[in-house]
């Protein structure tokens, strides 16, 4: 069993506090993706964890065992690098069995090791070549091999894909995505890109400032985000946040004099005259006649739309509401034109509203 | 009357053309005919008298010129690979230092910059046996010896070599520097994530990508070293009784002492040739080290 533990884990570089005492409990086999905008400590607790900084404060462990003072080779991890960080100067063969020779493992069993992961990961025909030699998506494969070649209790990979084009790395995260399935370890992945981590993570680490903000399911995060960062950080586009003010118990008046109903998660919990931000997603948002669901309270509007974005199954439509521009999004669309009023239907139930102090979700 | 006219690009390239045959080619022909001559200073109609292979002939039986290059190929053997050491020591501890660091690279520099005439006389002095600092330092610490560090032929040949590394380990040293700080972090962080030890990151990673900057300067200080000269000359001279004899030493001595500059520019013609293997062993060596590390042949 290999479950990853941090207790109060904290970096300072300098003066400079870098993570701030963070609690992260990761299971046996769990899929856990770090994910937060540069600079917000993510890299930093990866690092940690491998070994490859020092822990300033707090305790790290691996299969419960405290590794804050071992070095990296003894805490039976492998790391994928975001610079695939290949042997230069050895072959595809060379670079996947180093570990092992530095183990002192007999050639026979690397060998057996080596083409196991080969075959894992498609490289059979690129054995004997050189880094220099391949491709961007060739190398993090081969990066990718390096690191299970030797049965790690986990993995650790560190923005693996950000070197990538689009589409390759759409290709390389199902197969990640798969390696997983097949290997089954546990997996501790960083990435700044929310699509990654929606897409990889059995659960997501969403952190901010050194400070881990929510953790959870992709769908948890999605759907009940503890704050207006998280909701505006996951889901694409990001949630529509429009300033308003509560008036009475159930009604939230809104900056240019749109009147909105508490929606019914938050009711009880507002005062009146309480400073809140009203959000809901795009998909919440339709113009009527295009799949808008029957069920659930909604409110009616008239909105002018300025642009629009068709992707193919869906068009974004960037308008206007008490002077915030927000996104709706049309299903099986058709054209529209920028100036065109549209009515559109807003699913009160899928709303929510955040304090606008605290940026913290009201939420019964 | 006509007049002929030459090309143009012949004309272009005329002043460079002057240039190289006046200061390289002209000395460089007159050199190897005079190396089949008895040319003598002292009598220059000696010029004119064409000996054929005589001189080479001499050269390749004469015990002392083939001391000397003995001599030099160890010298030259001794000296490069104890600045390989030290300079990749001096340098792997320079890339540890995190404070002030500038301050010492330029410090590193400085025995570079002595004149390696003003080198020579600096170690003539420490190693003198009456009045040298070492001698002296030996008798104050209570050795009561004087020992002939230029007399004794091993000892003097050990003091040039000390000399010769003083002034130039930091060419190593610089060189292996800049490899250093050309590496790529990423590999040495993912060898200690693949179980490393630090020797063996030393090993496996750090060396074969400081290798091509280790050829580099090889090639440079062999080319320097093959030519010694200054220094040898200020400390021993080539002495005591020739035991520090060196090519260039002997070449001079021939060529300018006895005056026989037939005979030593037939010497130089010969010494060359070790040069000439070195640069072509150490440049072969260079292209396999960068082809190994993917910087290309």
């Amino acid at each position: 069993m290999t479950e990853v533990n941090l207790s109060k884990v904290v970096k300072f570089y300098g003066k400079h506090r870098a993570v701030h005492g963070i609690d992260l409990a990761i299971h046996d086999g769990e899929f856990v993706v770090l994910v937060g905008p540069s600079g917000c400590g993510k890299s930093t607790t990866l690092r940690m964890i491998a070994g490859l900084e020092d822990i300033s404060d707090g305790e790290v462990s691996i299969g419960g065992r405290v590794v804050n003072d071992l070095p990296p080779r003894e805490r039976n991890i492998s790391m994928v690098f975001q610079n695939y960080a290949l042997y230069p100067h050895m072959t595809v063969r060379e670079n996947l069995g180093f570990s092992l020779k530095v183990a002192k493992k007999e050639e026979t069993e690397i060998e057996k090791a080596v083409d196991e992961a080969a075959g894992i990961l498609g490289l059979d025909e690129l054995m004997e070549r050189k880094p220099a030699e391949l491709s961007g998506g060739q190398r993090q494969r081969v990066a990718m091999g390096r690191a299970i070649v030797r049965h790690p209790d986990v993995f650790l990979f560190d923005e693996p894909l950000s070197n990538l084009d689009a589409k390759l790395r759409t290709q390389m995260r199902v197969e990640i995505k798969k390696l997983h399935q097949k290997v089954g370890n546990t997996i501790i992945y960083v990435t700044h890109d929310q699509v990654e981590a929606m897409t990889l993570a059995d659960r997501i680490v969403l952190m901010q400032d050194g400070y881990i903000v929510q953790v959870g399911t992709p769908l948890e995060l999605f759907n009940a985000p503890v704050n207006t960062f998280v909701a505006s950080f996951i889901g694409s586009p990001p949630m529509n946040l429009i300033d308003g003010t509560v008036s009475g118990t159930d009604t939230i008046k809104l900056a240019g004099g749109l009147d909105v109903p508490v929606p019914a998660a938050a009711r009880g919990q507002v005062t009146d005259g309480q400073k809140v931000q009203f959000g809901f997603r795009a998909d919440n948002l339709m113009p009527e006649g295009h799949a808008v669901q029957e069920e659930g309270e909604k409110a009616n509007l008239e909105l002018t739309v300025t642009l629009t974005e068709p992707l193919g199954t869906e068009t974004v439509l960037f308008t206007d509401i008490a002077g915030t521009e927000v996104q709706a999004k049309m299903l099986n669309p058709r054209p529209v034109r920028p100036g065109e009023v549209l009515k559109f239907r807003l699913m009160l139930d899928k709303c929510h509203v955040f304090d606008a102090n605290t940026t913290e979700a009201i939420r019964g | 009357m006509l007049r002929r006219r030459f090309p143009e690009w012949f004309v272009l390239l005329l002043p460079a053309i002057i240039v190289i045959a006046a200061v390289v080619l002209i000395p460089l022909i007159f050199s190897l005919y005079s190396s089949f001559t008895p040319y003598k200073l002292t009598r220059p109609s000696t010029l004119w008298t064409w000996v054929g292979t005589y001189n080479y002939e001499k050269i390749l039986t004469d015990a002392k010129f083939w001391a000397a290059f003995g001599r030099t190929v160890l010298f030259l053997t001794i000296v490069l690979n104890l600045e390989l050491v030290l300079g990749l020591g001096i340098a792997l501890l320079m890339n540890k230092v995190t404070w002030g660091q500038r301050t010492l690279r330029t410090i590193l520099m400085f025995p570079m910059m002595f004149s390696p005439i003003l080198v020579g006389f600096q170690f003539k002095f420490i190693f003198n046996d009456n009045i040298g600092l070492v001698n002296n330092a030996l008798q104050s610490m209570g050795f009561n010896v004087a020992l002939p560090w230029l007399v004794d032929g091993k000892l003097a040949m050990f003091s040039i070599i000390f000399a010769e590394v003083w002034m130039s380990t930091s060419v190593f040293a610089i060189l292996i520097l800049a490899g250093l700080f050309a590496m790529p972090r990423d590999p040495l962080e993912a060898a200690k994530v693949d179980g490393c030890t630090p020797w063996q990151s030393f090993r496996h990673i750090t060396l074969p990508f400081l290798m091509p900057f280790i050829f580099i300067a090889m090639t440079i200080r062999s080319l320097d070293v093959a030519r010694a000269y200054d220094i040898v000359q200020i400390m021993t001279g080539g002495g005591p009784a020739r035991r520090t004899e060196l090519l260039w030493t002997l070449m001079s001595r021939t060529g300018y002492v006895d005056a026989r500059m037939g005979l030593a520019n037939a010497m130089g013609y010969v010494s060359i040739l070790l040069s000439i293997v070195f640069t072509i062993y150490f440049f072969h060596k260079l292209s396999a080290a960068r082809a190994q590390i993917g910087m290309g042949g």
